[in-house]
């Protein structure tokens, strides 16, 4: 079977759209949580083809996005130590944070690098035995793996010179937040695909349980988002809400239990801060004690010139939480953009704003 | 005793830069006026020239289907000859960081002769610094070339007209994946060669099935999309594309998705855009077809008066969207 084009077929997208404009008959506002998903739907003009009443809201689901000012703030004052090497993955380096983002401090002389795993920055630990080499975790349950193995590969060749900041999140406790905090009336829920091949479908099972909402786990091909958006139609229409999966070729109900059981002996879960939403008890991970040596947040201090500060006007906090769009962001496309964004939402290539500014323009 | 590393010396003007031109670069690009060495190439012009310039840094030197030598020959052969140049005299200029081994600036020599020999070009004049070591990565190369420009031709990115075909010669980002695979870091292998190539060859045919070809454009950095931004914002028309006309080898689109990445904004070192007035768009992408280099030509869209200065594609499943130029990537260097 071909995992890609078979799941990407034209003819059968059709039939599913027809299906979903047969069906549909009440209003419904469906969020696809993960910010991969928002930008696979501009890119096949999912949103186009549906009927006028559904309408898809983009949730929480960008590693980069919920990254709270005040966490960033932490980042760029371990980059300005002289013995540090900060290394990250590419999109954080452009977030700004109160005043700076890390690109720009690296342009003044600080050691900031991207890497494309955490494999590199222990090579990097490797080669700089003279340098203190920081890894930004950031990411939700699909990087911890990653990162947990980084760490115990680390101890065990008694590399002493490699830390990581772990900023990681984990999903269900803020999408439970979100639908707790009732700002947003959904209808239904599209669950995150990659954090679902790690923590399981089963995860997912109090949206139907505890909310009596719609919900499908989905993949990133253009049929596995139609299906989804069917099953919750037809969720919706026949007041039957459960826990569906149209991603089974990568999600099983368990999950992945040996990255589950690397998380679980490198971390412990403990409070995070979710920019636009704040801190959530029992929403982050982070070393565990016996992994101190490894933790920057307790080998180095970090001192902060100035209190954090959001920056004015900029709506990322609410457009992740579904409560508003980057439509109604005064600065969207006038003052922020790629080239020079004020916020996380429009740095990330999987950032709600980023996906409305290069595909959400309109055509005559 | 000969050296085997570049060294500061090779770059000063004294007897190891004269030495490194006449064993290395004269006889392996001889010609008559680079042959003279004088300061300057001198030559006879007549009619329209076309003049362009363009720096090479792309890391690594060295990936499959080419190296930057190569790079340097075709990259400026295609800038000429998109513009209906019959490109003819190139210049070259290296930058070399101290330490390069010898036999694989000798290596890069023969690309560029290989290169030069295939489209045809001479290389009449330029120039070798060296810089010490981290002041360049390896080797940057420069060249500039002319080419004429035959009377009856205009071709340029302000020349769409509504209804025109939209063509491309060929697959896209294969040369962008093919760099982005050997890149330190990015530790997966797959069977895409750089797709780097001299099209002169290619256009000489297209011009003879077409005189009247309005606009053609190599899309390198940028991809396919952002080419077709710049081309819709100059000529103010609205470009659409039909999604899956458009050539992508599978392999590419794999790398693609696992990356990230689309690609159409993914660059191209061996393929042109050209628009043309539809009714001889069989007759082109037939000249097209037959061509070593244009094999995998298709018709991939339409100009339209419609939505000025912007491109929009219509996906497989029927909806019409944006599609926008590159914006701020974080991506290798790649040309």
């Amino acid at each position: 079977m071909n995992f890609i084009e078979e799941f990407r077929n034209s003819q059968s997208g059709r039939t599913l759209l027809e299906y979903i404009n047969k069906r549909s008959t009440k209003p419904a506002r469906f969020m696809e949580f993960c910010g991969g998903h928002t930008v696979a739907i501009f890119r096949y003009g999912i949103r186009q083809l549906l009927p006028p009443h559904i309408e898809m809201l983009s949730g929480p689901g960008c590693p980069v996005c919920v990254t709270s000012t005040a966490d960033l703030d932490k980042v760029i004052a371990l980059s300005r130590l002289t013995e540090v090497i900060i290394c990250s993955f590419g999109d954080l380096l452009r977030v700004p944070s109160s005043r700076q983002s890390l690109l720009e401090v690296r342009a003044e002389g600080a050691d900031v690098r991207i890497v494309y795993s955490t494999m590199d920055a222990l090579e990097i630990a490797r080669q700089n035995p003279a340098k203190k080499v920081i890894f930004v975790g950031i990411g939700f349950e699909t990087t911890a793996p990653t990162i947990a193995a980084s760490v115990i590969q680390a101890r065990n060749q008694g590399l002493d010179n490699y830390y990581v900041m772990s900023l990681h999140k984990i999903t269900p406790p803020v999408m439970r937040a979100i639908l707790d905090a009732g700002e947003t009336r959904l209808s239904g829920i599209i669950c995150p695909g990659h954090v679902s091949s790690i923590t399981g479908s089963n995860a997912w099972e109090f949206i139907p349980k505890d909310y009596h909402l719609a919900c499908a786990v989905s993949g990133f091909e253009s049929l596995d988002i139609l299906y989804c958006v069917k099953s919750l139609v037809d969720q919706v229409e026949d007041k039957t809400p459960r826990l569906d999966v149209s991603y089974s070729r990568a999600v099983k109900p368990e999950g992945n239990l040996a990255a589950l059981k690397i998380m679980d002996e490198v971390f412990d879960i403990c409070p995070a801060n979710w920019r636009g939403i704040g801190i959530l008890p029992e929403s982050g991970l982070c070393l565990k004690p016996e992994f101190a040596a490894f933790d920057a947040e307790k080998n180095f201090e970090i001192k902060l010139s100035e209190p954090s500060r959001e920056t004015p006007g900029c709506l990322c906090g609410e457009i992740i939480k579904g409560t508003r769009t980057p439509l109604e962001c005064k600065l969207f496309s006038k003052v922020c953009t790629p080239e020079n964004p004020v916020g996380p939402c429009m740095v990330s290539s999987e950032g709600t704003c980023a996906a409305y500014y290069h595909y959400g323009g309109k055509l005559g | 005793m000969d050296k085997t590393k570049i060294l500061l010396a090779h770059g000063s003007g004294g007897r190891l830069t004269h030495d490194l031109i006449s064993k290395y670069l004269v006889q392996s690009l001889s010609n008559p006026l680079l042959n003279k060495l004088d300061d300057a190439a001198v030559f006879k012009t007549g009619g329209n020239m076309a003049f362009t310039t363009d720096s090479y840094v792309v890391s690594p030197i060295f990936f499959p289907g080419g190296n930057i030598g190569k790079l340097a020959v075709c990259g400026t052969v295609n800038d000429l000859s998109v513009m209906g140049a019959v490109p003819k005299y190139l210049s070259l200029s290296f930058i070399i960081e101290e330490g390069l081994d010898i036999t694989v600036l000798e290596k890069i020599i023969q690309s560029i002769a290989a290169a030069a020999k295939e489209a045809g070009v001479e290389i009449v004049t330029g120039d070798t610094k060296v810089v010490n070591i981290g002041k360049a990565d390896k080797i940057f190369i420069n060249t500039a070339g002319v080419g004429f420009i035959p009377e009856e031709l205009d071709i340029s990115g302000s020349n769409a007209q509504p209804g025109d075909a939209v063509i491309v010669s060929g697959t896209m980002g294969d040369h962008g994946i093919a760099i982005m695979a050997q890149r330190e870091g990015l530790n997966f292998k797959i069977a895409v060669e750089s797709d780097c190539a001299p099209l002169n060859g290619l256009i000489a045919d297209m011009l003879k099935a077409c005189p009247r070809i309005h606009v053609m454009r190599d899309p390198t950095r940028g991809g396919l999309a952002t080419t077709l931004n710049e081309i819709a914002a100059q000529s103010q028309v609205g470009i659409e594309l039909d999604e899956e006309s458009i050539p992508v080898k599978p392999a590419v689109g794999g790398a693609c998705d696992a990356l990230g990445l689309d690609p159409l904004y993914v660059a191209n070192e061996g393929k042109l855009i050209a628009i043309l007035p539809e009714e001889f768009a069989p007759k082109v992408l037939s000249a097209m077809k037959a061509h070593p280099y244009g094999v995998d030509s298709a018709v991939i869209g339409r100009v339209t008066a419609k939505n000025p200065s912007r491109v929009s594609i219509r996906t497989p499943l029927g909806a019409l969207r944006i599609l926008d130029m590159q914006s701020g990537e974080l991506l290798p260097r790649i040309c």
